[in-house]
């Protein structure tokens, strides 16, 4: 089927984090992975996480810089939570019978690939993140998790102005760096 | 240096300054090392924090979908089957109604032609003398019950503490020592209405009492929205309450300071948080809106610190309850729908489940 520009629209806007195409395309697909997941031995729970991640997949192959989209949204989003729980399913050692289909689908190994190796070093990043305690923790999600600016930390962290946070932001950095790297060795 | 590196990749230098941090960086193989690396750390920087946002939209969206009843859990599968079902029957469904309508119908019949035909109007008046006192009967009980379930204007009230939801059948959980010497308890719901309440078991030793809410006037919530956490939290972990230290609910946020209670009691656990004696009772909650355990504000001379009864013994006490009362439903649910949804959300879903406790001396 051919790919609408309303479709493309989503796809890019769903790249900038747009909460609006979020939420339309959660509408428009949930029911269907829900139904997948839940008919084939999963629960609601799992239905959630599959989808979340497939949504995470679909994130990051809109913010590649030579994206295409060759399929609808639907499908391919539909073809991801398929191979991510047939996946789950084998790790688990769970029945590994039939997998019914609901739809058709497109072949997706090479982007959840990509996935997994980002979303490795997502989970470095996280690990180095819980490691380094506080205040650093909140000063630097302040900074690059929530965006808020400099003044703003100062205020809210209780330092006397922005150059005194902006200081004990790069301490914090340098620390969490190190940090970081000792952990992608390790990994 | 850090910064340097950073506004040097921001592109946030002017020429000259650049020129000389590149001619330095061609200098100092170790500078451009630093560099290259900080590069790399800074894109995975940054690229955390898009996906940490990303995640937190997506975990908002599936919770307001969810609210909004676009998202529906578990049914799905009980109504395919029921749609399944009736499918499959409806014949049968069909072939078995339409026999008892003839048989009603051939009853009836013989009813009419075998009845002496009575004064119609005698039975009119009648009925409408029997709806009349059924009408005034109703308004009596209707009274009788504001009478009961209401607190009297006068009344001494006694303020108790918080109390929220455990179960969204009507059981509630508090501190014992909040409606220590209760002759009537009464919880005030978040809108404000008084309802009455029963005590259905208290523990001195824990400090926890499972009070049910027993006025017509109560509306089951479908679901609680929190969990209660099966895992032990970890020191300095991020808690916050939700209370009645006055006429108000409210909100104030610390944390775990120390895994056991006061004189090393492993029964609770030390918070740091800001709280007042009314707050006893209220849950504590964890990031991920888990009820960790109940306050009870036992200490007061020093600042700030608060203990709380672990959550575990709740699941011990509901336990022992049920082993000894079959008939009693309660059901302590384990996953939270809160996790992952922005903080000022879960307040705003959580404070509608936790009630005031006013208690009447006998």
């Amino acid at each position: 089927m051919a790919i609408t520009e309303q479709e493309l629209e989503i796809f890019r806007a769903v790249g900038n984090n747009e909460k609006t195409a979020i939420e339309s395309v959660y509408k428009e697909n949930y029911a269907l992975i829900q139904h997948f997941v839940v008919s084939n031995n999963g629960s609601e729970d799992d239905a959630r996480d599959i989808f979340q991640e497939a949504m995470m997949v679909l994130y990051e192959k809109s913010r590649q810089a030579d994206f295409e989209l060759t399929c609808q949204i639907r499908t391919y989003l539909y073809s991801v939570c398929r191979r991510l729980w047939l996946k789950k399913l084998q790790h688990s050692r769970r029945i590994e019978s039939q997998v019914e289909n609901f739809d058709r689908i497109v072949p997706v190994e090479e982007d959840i690939e990509t996935h997994e190796k980002l979303n490795g070093q997502y989970l470095i990043m996280r690990t180095a993140m819980g490691k380094i305690g506080e205040p650093c923790k909140s000063l630097i999600e302040a900074f690059y998790v929530h965006r808020k600016n400099m003044q703003e930390i100062a205020g809210y962290f209780g330092y006397t102005n922005a150059d005194n946070a902006k200081n004990q932001k790069y301490k914090c950095l340098v620390r969490l760096k190190k940090l970081f790297f000792a952990q992608y060795k390790n990994a | 240096m850090a910064e340097l590196v950073e506004r040097y990749l921001k592109g946030e230098m002017d020429i000259a300054e650049r020129q000389a941090f590149e001619q330095m960086r061609m200098n100092q193989p170790e500078l451009d090392q630093m560099v290259v690396e900080f590069h790399y750390f800074l894109e995975e920087m940054n690229r955390y924090g898009e996906i940490r946002r990303f995640k937190s939209n997506l975990y908002d969206t599936h919770h307001t979908l969810q609210e909004s009843g676009e998202i529906k859990e578990l049914q799905l599968d009980t109504k395919a089957r029921i749609i399944n079902m009736w499918n499959k029957y409806r014949r049968v469904v069909a072939v078995a109604a339409s026999i008892a309508g003839i048989t009603a119908i051939f009853i009836s019949g013989m009813l009419s032609l075998f009845t002496p035909k009575a004064p119609f109007d005698d039975i009119e008046e009648l009925r409408r003398k029997v709806s009349n006192l059924e009408k005034q009967s109703s308004n009596q009980r209707a009274e009788f019950n504001r009478f009961k379930t209401k607190i009297e204007p006068g009344t001494d009230v006694k303020f108790g503490g918080t109390s929220f939801l455990i179960d969204a059948k009507g059981y509630l959980i508090t501190s014992a020592h909040v409606i220590k010497g209760a002759k009537k308890i009464y919880v005030q719901s978040p809108a404000g209405e008084d309802l009455l309440a029963e005590i259905i078991h208290q523990d001195q030793n824990a400090d926890l009492a499972i009070l049910r809410i027993n006025d017509a006037d109560f509306e089951a919530p479908r679901q609680l929205p929190y969990g209660f956490s099966q895992s032990q939290t970890g020191l300095s972990e991020f808690v916050y309450t939700l209370g009645y230290p006055r006429n108000e609910i409210v909100y104030n946020e610390g944390y775990l300071s120390a895994k056991t209670g006061l004189g090393g009691d492993t029964m609770s656990c030390q918070i740091s948080i800001s709280a007042n004696p009314g707050n006893s009772g209220g849950p504590v909650i964890n990031k991920n809106g888990e009820i960790i355990g109940i306050l009870n504000a036992r200490q007061t001379s020093a600042n700030g610190v608060v203990f709380a009864t672990k959550i575990k013994h709740v699941f011990q006490l509901v336990n022992e309850l049920k082993d000894t009362d079959k008939d009693l439903n309660i059901k302590l649910r384990n996953a939270s729908s809160l996790k992952g949804v922005s903080k000022s959300q879960q307040v705003n879903k959580v404070q509608e489940h936790v009630y005031m406790v006013k208690v009447v001396l006998g």
